[in-house]
């Protein structure tokens, strides 16, 4: 009795394995692809039985829909995002550099502190949010929502941070000290450009999480004058509306960002997950 | 066990501003390194002066509203008391009405079902796919890419979608089933099937990141491994078993715990799918705290705090023992 050697059976079955494969992502991907289809259904065959499975007489109605009543939703998201990258970085680059290089005591703690935090149900953090924003009087307000959003990924920014930061030889940074450069200036013109791939990775996340992010935007900002998409989505299908074409173009759009995110930075991404290991 | 993984983005530094530092360092006078160790003092204000920004976000915006939260649910709130600000003390009463809301118990047995049937799904596809992808075939790094979709997808989006492939007359689910003989299942509107409806979509949801996770565990297993198990005559099942099972634990405990702590707080899905209906046929923990507080015309804010503040307490229960096992993980 012999071993069939290894090398030659696996590549033999390669062709078999990369069919297995392209079927199981096909049934994974089934949801997506319905969400495209009937996104350019017709009404009248909308509730068709059995439902087309391709758009054969495919229509843009719901698209149109979509411009001419979303394009406030999607820029108010589109806003709300990109602030809370900017507010996100800005708060969690220096505290990574803090960690990972200056080592203060306490702050074992205070990373301690930020993984638990992390822990906390979003709609928790949703309604303490409420309680205090009526008291400020900061419900409706999109700094308000930008604020709530950044608590979505400050936790895994300052992990992200700390961990890539750390792998900056700390040789390096003495020679800027004996520079003269301070602390701050060894930040900002070695620690940060050095850094640009973390600083990507979290605004990747912190975007893509604020954007999807619909507790703190139903709670926070619903009925008011700046709303994102996904209250936008969420309107729609409340209002028992039955043009799916039209909900189901809104959620294609709002899918684009992650879409060309995972086109173009697909390796931030699945970094990302594995470093931080955060978000489910 | 999760230092292979943090390499992804711990990149090396570029070549370039390597260099310049170091012909920075080969041109200052030495005693400086010595003279910078000895003043910790100036150097852990600095430290804090950079963490000052995060750490006063913690005490504002995390801090602060889970206090109110804990303050809502010892007052007796009615909306102009929550307005007004000087609602009574009333102690633990909100959590005794909550015990006897006969919500309670069926909450509490559909957070339980949720949990573990979407745990163990979640991670059981996920593991097969991942011993899946790791043979490295053409393609495999393309399509495990794409397997990512689900979970970069807004959560309304996917919630809506599977909204109307699960509906009773329209749907795509119930016209396959058709076809095979099987009536049409009332997947959202009846008791009997709404709660299933929700762990089917969040197990959807949940595959993705137990893939990658568990397929980056994968990579860290010794390939010499399987090739003198394979030697030794074992099969590709026993191989599973006997060698990637037993070193994939470190991994598979750190996938479970978080797991288990971001399944206790789902709500988007369940919320935008059910409304935790109907007749809270698939109410959990968060949907039923939501739903005190913001649901009803006449908010309960706070029973709707008490049952978020159990909610809470569990997921930091479990989160604390996540945060064990990977001190313990990353110190072996």
């Amino acid at each position: 009795m012999t071993t069939p050697p290894l090398i030659p059976s696996r590549r033999r079955g390669t062709w078999g394995k990369s069919t297995a494969g392209v079927v199981l992502t096909a049934v994974m991907l089934f949801p997506v692809y319905w969400m495209i289809n009937v996104s350019f259904t017709r009404d009248q065959d909308m509730r068709k039985s059995p439902p087309g499975l391709f758009p054969l007489h495919g229509t843009l109605t719901g698209y149109r829909t979509v411009l001419d009543e979303q394009l406030p939703y999607l820029g108010t998201s589109l806003v709300v995002a990109l602030g809370t990258v900017v507010l996100t970085v800005a708060l969690s680059a220096p505290a990574g550099y803090a960690l990972a290089q200056l080592r203060p005591r306490g702050g074992g703690v205070l990373g301690f502190v930020l993984l638990a935090a992390q822990m906390i149900p979003g709609i928790i953090m949703a309604m303490g949010f409420y309680a205090v924003y009526l008291s400020l009087g900061l419900l409706q307000s999109v700094p308000g929502l930008i604020v709530a959003d950044s608590t979505l990924a400050v936790p895994f920014a300052v992990l992200i941070f700390t961990a890539f930061m750390s792998g900056i030889p700390g040789e390096l940074l003495q020679a800027a000290t004996m520079d003269g450069a301070g602390t701050w200036r060894t930040f900002r013109s070695i620690v940060l450009p050095m850094s640009r791939n973390a600083v990507v990775t979290v605004s990747l996340f912190a975007f893509l999480w604020s954007w999807s992010d619909f507790v703190f935007a139903g709670t926070l900002v619903n009925g008011g004058a700046h709303q994102p998409i996904t209250l936008g989505i969420y309107h729609y299908i409340g209002n028992n509306n039955q043009e799916w074409n039209a909900i189901m173009a809104t959620a294609v759009v709002a899918s684009l960002p992650a879409a060309v995110i995972l086109v173009l930075a697909q390796r931030y991404i699945a970094a990302g997950v594995s470093a931080g290991a955060v978000k489910d | 066990m999760r230092d292979p993984q943090m390499n992804h983005t711990k990149q090396r530094p570029d070549g370039r501003s390597a260099s310049a530092g170091g012909g920075a360092a080969t041109a200052a006078p030495p005693p400086a390194p010595a003279r910078a160790r000895r003043r910790p003092a100036s150097r852990q204000w600095a430290a804090w002066a950079f963490l000052a920004p995060v750490t006063l976000y913690l005490v504002v915006f995390y801090a602060y509203p889970l206090y109110r939260n804990v303050d809502l649910s010892l007052r007796h709130y009615t909306v102009r008391s929550f307005v007004q600000g000087n609602a009574p003390f009333t102690g633990l009463k909100n959590y005794e009405t909550v015990f006897d809301d006969p919500t309670f118990g069926p909450a509490l047995m559909h957070t339980v079902v949720f949990t573990t049937v979407c745990l163990f799904f979640q991670y059981a596809i996920g593991l097969a796919l991942a011993v899946f992808f790791h043979q490295n075939f053409r393609l495999s790094a393309t399509l495990r890419a794409l397997f990512l979709v689900p979970w970069l997808l807004p959560l309304i989006v996917s919630a809506s979608t599977w909204s109307w492939m699960l509906n009773s007359d329209s749907g795509i689910v119930n016209s396959v089933l058709h076809t095979v003989g099987i009536g049409p299942v009332n997947w959202l509107t009846s008791p009997d099937w709404s709660l299933t409806s929700v762990i089917i979509a969040n197990i959807w949801i949940g595959v993705p990141f137990n893939l990658v996770v568990l397929y980056s565990g994968l990579q860290s297993i010794p390939g010499s491994l399987y090739e003198a198990a394979a030697l030794d005559g074992a099969g590709a099942w026993r191989r599973f078993w006997s060698v990637t099972f037993p070193l994939l634990r470190p991994v598979s405990a750190i996938t479970l715990l978080l797991g288990l702590v971001y399944t206790l707080k789902v709500f988007d899905i369940i919320w935008i799918m059910t409304k935790g209906g109907p007749a809270g046929s698939s109410t959990t923990f968060a949907t039923w705290s939501y739903q005190l507080g913001f649901g009803n015309l006449l908010p309960a804010f706070g029973p709707g705090a008490a049952v978020g503040n159990l909610l809470v307490v569990a997921a930091l229960a479990f989160g604390l023992v996540y945060l064990r096992v990977q001190r313990k993980q990353a110190l072996s």
